[in-house]
């Protein structure tokens, strides 16, 4: 079967999660554009067979074309030439393949030319993409930026570059990260000055580790306020790259995602319009297109773990040692099915966690229309809550987990996993950024930990805990016990009430968390779908023991343990 | 250069490239309802051609037509997806069981309906057949020029075409003038892919008959009625005035003797030369061991 959509039920599934009638509904406005575009949908079945049979077209390019150039995209990659970054060619293939069938804008409303799909379909061909090809999904995943001009921008910006996106398949960038300033984005110092004269920003500075740079429009992260030095001197540009300003000094030489264009951009003088309002750079406009690129980045992990396991799953079916193909040695049906197990759970967060930006975001929409009732107000405030720590838990799991995943792929392969010779090398290699862009996983545990400390993860595991029917009731005990360790060593922690220590123990505590929620998400999913019965059962006990070991750590380390690991006293710059 | 107005000649046919063990009856014969239907391979190629030059020339209109049992209406389905402008479906029981010339005869009726028209195009042959006879009879028909085995369309200006064929041995550039009629290889472009929102506006385009037959609900009634686009012309025998005798079975003089199932046991083979020595040779052979006459 060559369509990454058919070969993929789980996808169907997900689609039909209960929540998307409630997003549809929203998105749609009850279906008032089925009398004014003749591809509207003009009810739910509608709109759901709509986006089935629209990412049946993306599976079938993924598969066909994407996953086809993958290996020659990796070793050609891009280059630069008179000053413009030129893609490996499978690259604009794949992009023109994409565009042609009228991919691009995939989320945007359609009076500028969109789909207006919801973020779930969006989600699940980002996911089918970087099966196909993990670096290939970074130029597909950068149409966020649309997004981001659609939320914060002024409606003659909107109408100027939105209708591009879908008709003339633009792409863009975010650009973000300079030398000095990387995780730490507050220390951007590219300059945002504006000239009186020609009444236009100028940009001037220099921007680095930027992904597809060279793009037909950027978002730009500038100091407009001079003599500051945080995050409230910061505001946001666009920049067309009709203005021939910007200066492609270089392109990195990577470990994976090669066919990528990671570049060194210098900008001189180069025109730019202000997106939003001044100082609200950073803390408002890049806040949230980092939340949408870190769920592209728990989309791309989760599609890096299927397409690493897969790959396993074929050689282990068709190698033979020892007078048996080895799929049948316990040590690698071992691994095989815990491969297995955890991209069912990362898959039921990933979507899980898309519901709930989704219907924030499609609330932020209709918000700006009309003014929402008191329960809609309610619901926004509780989805948003859940998505700002829902977004990094999935970042942080599944981009650690399609490490793990990708590393036991290769192991399966053995020493042929090492050579060139198999596309695992090339997602072992591609799956290692994904823990590290977009915020590393620490940061993702910074973040995260709000879930922990509020009590919001603690509260849906709850509500998930009244959603088990009884004849689960095996299962949901053994997730009560893994809810008491947590509580239990949450309150050991808080007691102690120490910021380092905290911070020293937030992945473990996130990671506990996260382990109890996708637990009871595969319960839930096999009350739907009786084919995740397996994966609740062995992810279950699997992640009981590790919560248990992390709980013991935890409880045997006291405050004064802290000591013995600092290295050094800090100097601060 | 002006607009053109072409037409896709396009065939459903079972998928005999995924067959699997049931795909033939006892008695030798094609056991249809075990094999999934496709576009055929090579009218896909030419349906790219089509929109290829569609998207060269603005205002160029893609018309496809097929023949065939109402579940060939996926074929002006597909068209539609990846960028027809139009359908036609040609069906009716009585032009069941058509060979070659009965075929062309029904076509070349309908393209007569849909007349005047540029070019044509079709694939070189259906992967069900094999015959590669269907196009070359309906140019022959209608009495215009063929150009076989198209690879790539290179000009064009509002009088004539220029196109390159592919041959066993190389390349041949040809041009005709219009209309003309041309027959597509499988050497040429692949068709474009689905485009995304074609397929959610086309996505219920239903014949008459397929709204009448099927379970439809009420929705797509009303649909159809609001967007008239969605239903698909649908001729018989009499909308394109054909004669009883030269359609279906009556108008196939094709009899099918036998159909064996052969598997070659040897992958010898030999070259033979055009000249006509070599040739009487080969018809010599071919009747000593009953493979003609």
């Amino acid at each position: 079967m060559d369509n990454f959509f058919k070969d993929t039920p789980d996808f169907k599934f997900h689609l039909e999660n209960p929540i998307v009638e409630k997003i549809i509904k929203l998105k749609e406005r009850n279906f008032i554009e089925s009398e004014s575009y003749d591809y509207a949908p003009i009810n739910h079945e509608d709109a759901i067979d709509s986006y089935e049979k629209v990412l049946n077209i993306v599976g079938d390019i993924c598969a066909k074309t994407i996953s086809a150039n993958a290996e020659s995209v990796d070793i050609e990659g891009p280059k630069i030439k008179n000053n413009e970054v030129v893609y490996a060619k499978g690259t604009s293939e794949n992009y023109n393949a994409l565009h042609k069938a009228g991919l691009i804008g995939m989320s945007l409303p359609r009076k500028y030319g969109g789909l207006n799909f919801p973020l779930l379909p969006y989600v699940i061909a980002g996911e089918m993409i970087a099966r196909a090809d993990a670096g290939f999904a970074n130029i597909w995943g950068l149409q966020d930026c649309a997004e981001t001009i659609h939320e914060f921008g002024s409606e003659e910006q909107k109408d100027k570059y939105l209708p591009r996106f879908n008709r003339d398949g633009i792409t863009a960038a975010m650009v973000l990260t300079e030398p000095d300033a990387g995780s730490d984005l507050q220390a951007v110092k590219l300059t945002a000055t504006f000239d009186e004269k020609e009444n236009v920003w100028k940009l001037n500075g220099v921007k680095r580790f930027i992904t597809n740079g060279d793009a037909d429009i950027a978002l730009v992260l500038a100091r407009s306020e001079e003599n500051t030095a945080d995050a409230r001197g910061l505001s946001m540009y666009i920049y067309d790259r009709k203005h021939r300003a910007v200066e492609v000094r270089h392109l990195e030489k990577k470990l994976g995602i090669k066919g990528s264009p990671t570049c060194e951009l210098v900008f001189k003088d180069a025109p730019a319009e202000l997106v939003g309002n001044e100082r609200f750079g950073l803390i408002k406009y890049v806040m949230a297109l980092m939340n949408s690129a870190r769920l592209g980045v728990g989309a791309q992990s989760v599609g890096i773990a299927d397409a690493a396991y897969r790959e396993a799953l074929k050689y282990a079916e068709e190698r033979a040692q020892f007078g048996k193909e080895i799929i049948n040695f316990p040590a690698v049906y071992e691994m095989l099915t815990n491969m297995k197990v955890r991209l069912d759970a990362l898959r039921s967060l990933l979507y899980e966690t898309t519901g709930f930006v989704d219907i924030s975001k499609v609330y932020e929409e209709v918000k700006r229309e009309r003014s929402l009732a008191k329960e809609e107000r309610m619901e926004m405030k509780k989805y948003l809550r859940l998505a700002g720590v829902f977004t990094p838990l999935i970042k942080l799991v599944a981009s650690e987990a399609s490490n793990t995943i990708a590393y036991d792929s290769l192991q399966i392969h053995g020493g042929t996993g090492f050579m060139k010779d198999f596309p695992i090398e090339r997602i072992y290699r591609d799956a290692r950024i994904t823990s590290i862009y977009e915020g590393t996983t620490q940061l993702q545990a910074v973040a995260a930990i709000k879930g922990v400390t509020t009590g919001i993860f603690l509260d849906q595991i709850k509500q998930y805990d009244s959603e088990v029917l009884e004849e689960n009731d095996v299962l949901k005990y053994k997730l009560h016990a893994m809810t008491v360790l947590y509580e239990k060593i949450y309150k050991k922690v808080e007691l102690i009430d120490n910021t380092d220590y905290l911070d020293f123990h937030s992945r473990r505590l996130v990671e506990m968390a996260g382990n109890i929620i996708m637990g009871y998400l595969l319960i839930i999913n096999s009350q739907r779908d009786e084919s995740f019965k397996r994966s609740a059962k062995l992810f279950i006990n699997l992640v009981s023991s590790e919560n248990q070991e992390k709980y013991d750590y935890i409880n045997n380390f006291d405050l004064e343990d802290l000591e013995l690991y600092k290295l050094k006293e800090p100097k601060i710059s | 250069m002006r607009p053109l107005r072409i037409i896709v000649l396009a065939k459903q046919v079972p998928d005999t490239r995924n067959v699997g063990t049931d795909a033939m009856k006892p008695d030798g014969t094609v056991n249809r309802g075990k094999l999934p239907t496709i576009f055929n391979p090579d009218d896909l190629h030419a349906l790219e051609l089509a929109l290829n030059i569609k998207d060269r020339i603005p205002g160029t209109e893609v018309i496809v037509l097929t023949m065939g049992p109402q579940r060939a209406a996926d074929i002006i389905r597909e068209g539609y997806y990846r960028g027809a402008d139009k359908g036609i479906m040609i069906s009716d029981r009585r032009f069941g069981g058509a060979d070659t010339l009965a075929t062309s005869y029904t076509l070349v009726k309908g393209i007569k309906k849909l007349a005047p028209f540029d070019l044509i195009l079709g694939g070189r042959q259906a992967i069900d057949g094999d015959t590669a006879q269907v196009g070359p009879q309906c140019a022959e028909k209608l009495n215009i020029p063929q150009v076989t085995y198209v690879e790539e369309v290179i000009s064009f200006t509002d009088n004539q075409i220029i196109a390159k064929r592919r041959l066993e041995k190389g390349v041949e550039t040809v041009s005709s003038a219009f209309p003309c009629l041309m027959t597509v290889h499988e050497s040429s472009p692949v068709c474009r892919s689905r485009i995304a929102k074609r397929v959610m506006k086309y996505k219920y385009a239903r014949t008459k008959t397929e709204l009448k037959s099927r379970s439809t609900d009420e929705n797509l009634l009303l649909l159809h009625d609001k967007r008239p686009y969605l239903t698909i012309p649908e001729w018989g025998v009499e909308d394109i005035d054909a004669e009883m005798s030269k359609i279906g079975l009556a108008g196939s003089p094709t009899k099918v003797k036998s159909v064996e199932s052969i598997v070659l046991t040897s992958d010898e083979s030999k070259v033979l030369s055009d000249s006509d020595t070599d040739i009487e040779m080969m018809i010599k052979e071919l009747i000593e061991n009953h493979t003609i006459g």
